[in-house]
């Protein structure tokens, strides 16, 4: 829900939707009159908390401030700012339900406005890396304590009695001794006159009055209008005078153009105009790759318009792009030693005296993340002022960079943060907006970039290629004691920086380094790899190649010694305890490692709960088998069984996968199961179809035919979740991603146990066929 | 001038007639409550209703529907009652929301023609509209539902 266009509005058949500008001042009556009480510092109470999260060292850091996130108008409606941005987690109802919650507000009478992106005054805005709740948990309850305590100390004043003798319950403040109450709302410009307390007083509700957190009785705060039609995705946004534009661009990354004939396409009835879309050369982080934009009175005419045009390109150094050949650079690479990234004992030496050595090769495709929504976005940019209205995960990141790409100040930039029609990280990178803007400030009027899926295809940020290269060295007992991982990638630093040739430390710490396997003899390594397109982010990121090497190979171990899958599992997990990898400064999701160590008794946990829940080693049909993976990932446990069944041709089908979840103390159960519903879907569409090739730096992939993700006829059967019960101080982990790492590993497992059939090269195809 | 009714009321267009339904409704209509997704027929986004029929309107011409009913999602149900659409908030399908009118458009259609489709009829009917965020247990539950009364 965005606050330029009234959703009521768009009902009617109006051909221009009347836009109302509402200022946030005059929708944040009460507590949000006026702003100004902002801690840009991390703001954890020792006292309260047994644990610290980064979120203080995100940029701009965390703003705790009921006037920024809360207004309790007069008619009692209570209005919650959610900062992050909605693309399916459930962020946007589960966030203001913290802080809903703490008040003791009453959720019905609970409204949501989206916030803007400006991480002065909200704090870090970067929806990603699986961090709202786990960074937000402790400043939603904050904030929601001091609003609670502002309407109590309110209330107390008015009836003159000591703060200590009242209490809100459910949207009213109580006096019990005397039997008076007060609504929220009337006591909403009086709460407003209050000091905000100091952050370390705050008395915090204790988890077993909770109302709403951790029950999941509460559904999505744009249900309604999702499924009416109402909900405003970036498309949606309509603006008077409003042009409609798609771009021509480069075919191969690093490509430009040479030159256009617009003619045939200004033929087209309903196109206005052809111009040049300015571009930056290859890397340039999220700037525009340029080309040429049609611009016409709807997108139907921009397309075919844009179909007209004849169109002549350099393609670049990146046109020798060849996926073939480049996989075989990969595994040449994996062959090699690399740069050493963990070393304990001495692998070489151990492997060299093994009585066994058990060596995987695998090998993954990049992967695109077709969002349903394909990116898009709305620009009005008039002088030195720009306002955006779009789907992106990233809005201070996106304000900045409109700022620097038309040369204004931040302060004049408005980003205007629509839900998200999905995102999986593509929408972190805002290169969609930024052409938005810049083809509205040569127009001179509001601009829609609408990207087709042909186009999401083309120029994604894409999840990297991968060889993972695993040698386990085996003594005579059938004992892993030596451990040698090669991981061999493009990096995603190279989209921003020319010649990055290595993993970011990010990327390290994403299931190589962090590996906690109890083995004596450790070598991580991770040779050069070259980028030839954009690399970027997607759901769970270096995770999921990782975690399908080494689940994988504790498979390919198993059958190897004969033994059952879980029991070598939890043999290579070994003792519950905190693992601490010989690797300085390892990258830990942003988050210190005292507080979420990598911790091998809750590893443990999560495979016994899904073994005993999954029912493990259960009788399954002749042609059906079981496997299992586990994988931390986003400071959160996740294992999972998959069952597969194959016919006699070989066709697979998904007849059961359970998953059980340790994310800490959690939010929304309810949300946690549909994200490990969903990570199913997602990690069974890359097993199965996921894989974008290039051919003469071209993707060859054009759409949902040929970049196939799984229809409802091959989900699987059923998919059951089982959460962990939190400790009383167990801090929140990540939910959106750590789900896809594991699925993949337990999926060819699976067909493993069903088929003796080892799948080391993703995706799985027609191998089974063969 | 091409003449079409559209959730009850009667619309006309003089421009391209090969203008797919989808922009027509979108971009000219301001029905933004159907979604483009991939303009080739592949993902079911775009689902509205002509007629009695489950069509996409990405691959469908504002030609095509000339003097036929359209039913998008805004007029499936005047409160958003339908009971496809009051199943699918029981079950609480949306992870993101985008596919989600395509998928209750496509329910619709088809219980219209079958009211009490069996698990396979429905993941048979419903496998033309992807959901990227993978909501297809709840929305196979939620089809359920609505077939046998909510």
């Amino acid at each position: 829900m965005n606050f330029i266009d009234n959703p009521g509005k768009l009902r009617g058949f109006e051909k221009h939707i009347r836009v109302e500008k509402v200022s946030r001042r005059s929708i944040l009556k009460g507590l949000g009159v006026t702003g100004g009480f902002v801690l840009a510092a991390p703001v954890m109470s020792r006292q309260a908390f047994a644990y610290e999260t980064g979120a203080g060292k995100m940029p701009h850091g965390v703003v705790v401030d009921p006037r920024v996130f809360v207004a309790v108008a007069p008619d009692g409606t209570v209005t919650i700012l959610a900062h992050r941005a909605e693309m399916g987690t459930g962020v946007r109802t589960s966030l203001p339900l913290i802080v809903a919650e703490e008040m003791e507000a009453d959720w019905s009478r609970v409204k949501v406005e989206q916030a803007h992106g400006d991480e002065v005054k909200f704090g870090n805005q970067d929806t990603d890396g699986s961090r709202s709740t786990r960074h937000y948990l402790i400043p939603m309850r904050q904030i929601g304590a001091s609003a609670r305590t502002m309407l109590e100390q309110a209330a107390a004043k008015r009836w003159g009695v000591p703060a200590t003798e009242v209490k809100a319950v459910n949207h009213e403040v109580v006096h019990s001794a005397s039997g008076r109450k007060l609504g929220f709302g009337e006591l909403a410009a009086d709460a407003a006159k209050e000091s905000v307390p100091a952050i370390e007083g705050l008395k915090l509700k204790d988890p077993k009055d909770f109302r709403y957190l951790g029950k999941g009785q509460v559904g999505i705060v744009d249900l309604h209008d999702i499924t009416t039609g109402k909900a405003r995705y970036g498309a949606d946004v309509r603006l008077p005078g409003m042009k409609y534009a798609v771009i021509a661009r480069p075919p191969v990354t690093g490509g430009k153009l040479v030159s256009f004939d617009p003619d045939a396409a200004l033929k087209v009835p309903g196109v206005e105009k052809v111009m040049q879309a300015r571009g930056w050369p290859w890397p340039s982080k999220f700037q525009p790759l340029g080309g040429v934009a049609v611009i016409a009175r709807n997108t139907g005419a921009a397309i075919k318009g844009r179909d007209a045009l004849k169109l002549t390109w350099d393609d670049g150094a990146n046109g020798k792009y060849d996926s073939v050949a480049y996989r075989k650079e990969l595994e040449e690479a994996s062959r090699k030693p690399g740069l050493v990234v963990r070393q304990e004992g001495d692998a070489d030496a151990a492997l060299k005296g093994a009585d066994k050595v058990v060596v995987g090769e695998y090998y993954l495709p990049h992967l695109a993340h077709v969002s349903m929504e394909p990116p898009v976005a709305v620009a009005d940019v008039k002088g030195d002022k720009a306002e955006i209205w779009a789907p992106v995960q990233s809005p201070g990141g996106t304000r900045e960079d409109v700022a620097k790409t038309l040369g204004i100040p931040e302060d004049n930039v408005t980003v205007n943060v629509t839900l998200l029609g999905g995102g999986f990280g593509r929408k972190s990178k805002c290169d969609f907006a930024l052409e938005a803007a810049l083809l509205s400030k040569e127009l001179g009027a509001p601009v829609k970039v609408q990207w087709t899926r042909e186009d999401d295809l083309h120029h994604d940020f894409l999840h990297t290629v991968s060889v993972e290269r695993i040698e386990a060295g085996l003594d005579k007992s059938g004992k892993v004691i030596a451990w040698r991982h090669r991981s061999v990638a493009p990096t995603i630093a190279s989209t921003f920086a020319a010649g990055a040739n290595h993993a970011a430390p990010f990327e390290l710490g994403m299931g190589l380094v962090d590996m906690p396997f109890e083995i004596a003899n450790i070598s991580c390594e991770n040779p050069e790899a070259a980028a030839f397109t954009r690399i970027g982010w997607f759901r769970s990121v270096s995770n999921i190649p990782r975690a399908f090497a080494v689940q994988s190979m504790v498979g390919e171990i198993a059958h190897a010694t004969g033994r059952d899958q879980k029991e070598t599992l939890l043999a290579l997990i070994g003792s519950p305890r905190i693992v601490k990898p010989a690797v300085k400064d390892m990258w830990n999701y942003g988050e210190p490692y005292d507080s979420y160590p990598i911790d091998t008794a809750r590893l443990r946990k999560v495979v016994e709960l899904v073994a005993e829940k999954g029912e493990w080693g259960r009788q399954v049909p002749k042609g059906h088998g079981l496997g299992i993976a586990v994988h931390r990932s986003f400071v959160s446990y996740i294992a999972t069984i998959v069952e597969v069944a194959i016919d006699e041709k070989g066709k697979l089908s998904v007849p059961r996968v359970d998953t059980a979840i340790d994310c800490g103390t959690y939010v929304n159960p309810e949300r946690i199961a549909s994200q490990i519903e969903g990570a199913a879907i997602m990690g069974l569409s890359l097993a199965k179809y996921g894989a974008v090739t290039f051919k003469d730096g071209k993707v060859e992939q054009k759409n949902f035919d040929d970049f196939q993700v799984i229809r409802m006829d091959e989900s699987p059967g059923v998919t059951n979740v089982y959460i962990v019960p939190p400790g009383p101080d167990t801090p929140p982990s990540g939910v959106g991603e750590p789900g896809v790492p594991p699925f993949a590993p337990a999926l060819m497992n699976a067909i493993f146990a069903a088929a003796g059939k080892r799948i080391r090269s993703l995706p799985l195809g027609k191998q089974l066929e063969a | 001038m091409i003449k079409v009714k559209i959730n009850g009321q009667e619309q006309s267009w003089d421009g391209d007639p090969d203008l797919p339904l989808l922009w027509f409704l979108r971009d000219e209509a301001g029905l933004t409550g159907t979604k483009f997704g991939c303009g080739q027929a592949l993902c079911g986004a775009c689902t509205v209703i002509v007629d009695k029929e489950a069509v996409r309107s990405c691959i469908t011409s504002i030609n095509d529907v000339a003097g036929r009913e359209v039913t998008t999602i805004e007029g499936l149900h005047p409160n958003g009652d339908h009971p496809v659409q009051k199943a699918w908030r029981q079950v609480n399908v949306p992870q993101c929301g985008f596919c989600q009118a395509g998928q209750i458009m496509q329910a619709a259609a088809l219980l219209m023609e079958n009211p009490k489709p069996s698990h396979d009829q429905i993941r048979e009917a419903m496998a033309g509209n992807i959901c990227r965020c993978g909501c297809y247990q709840r929305i196979e539950n939620a089809v359920h539902l609505a077939s046998t009364g909510v």
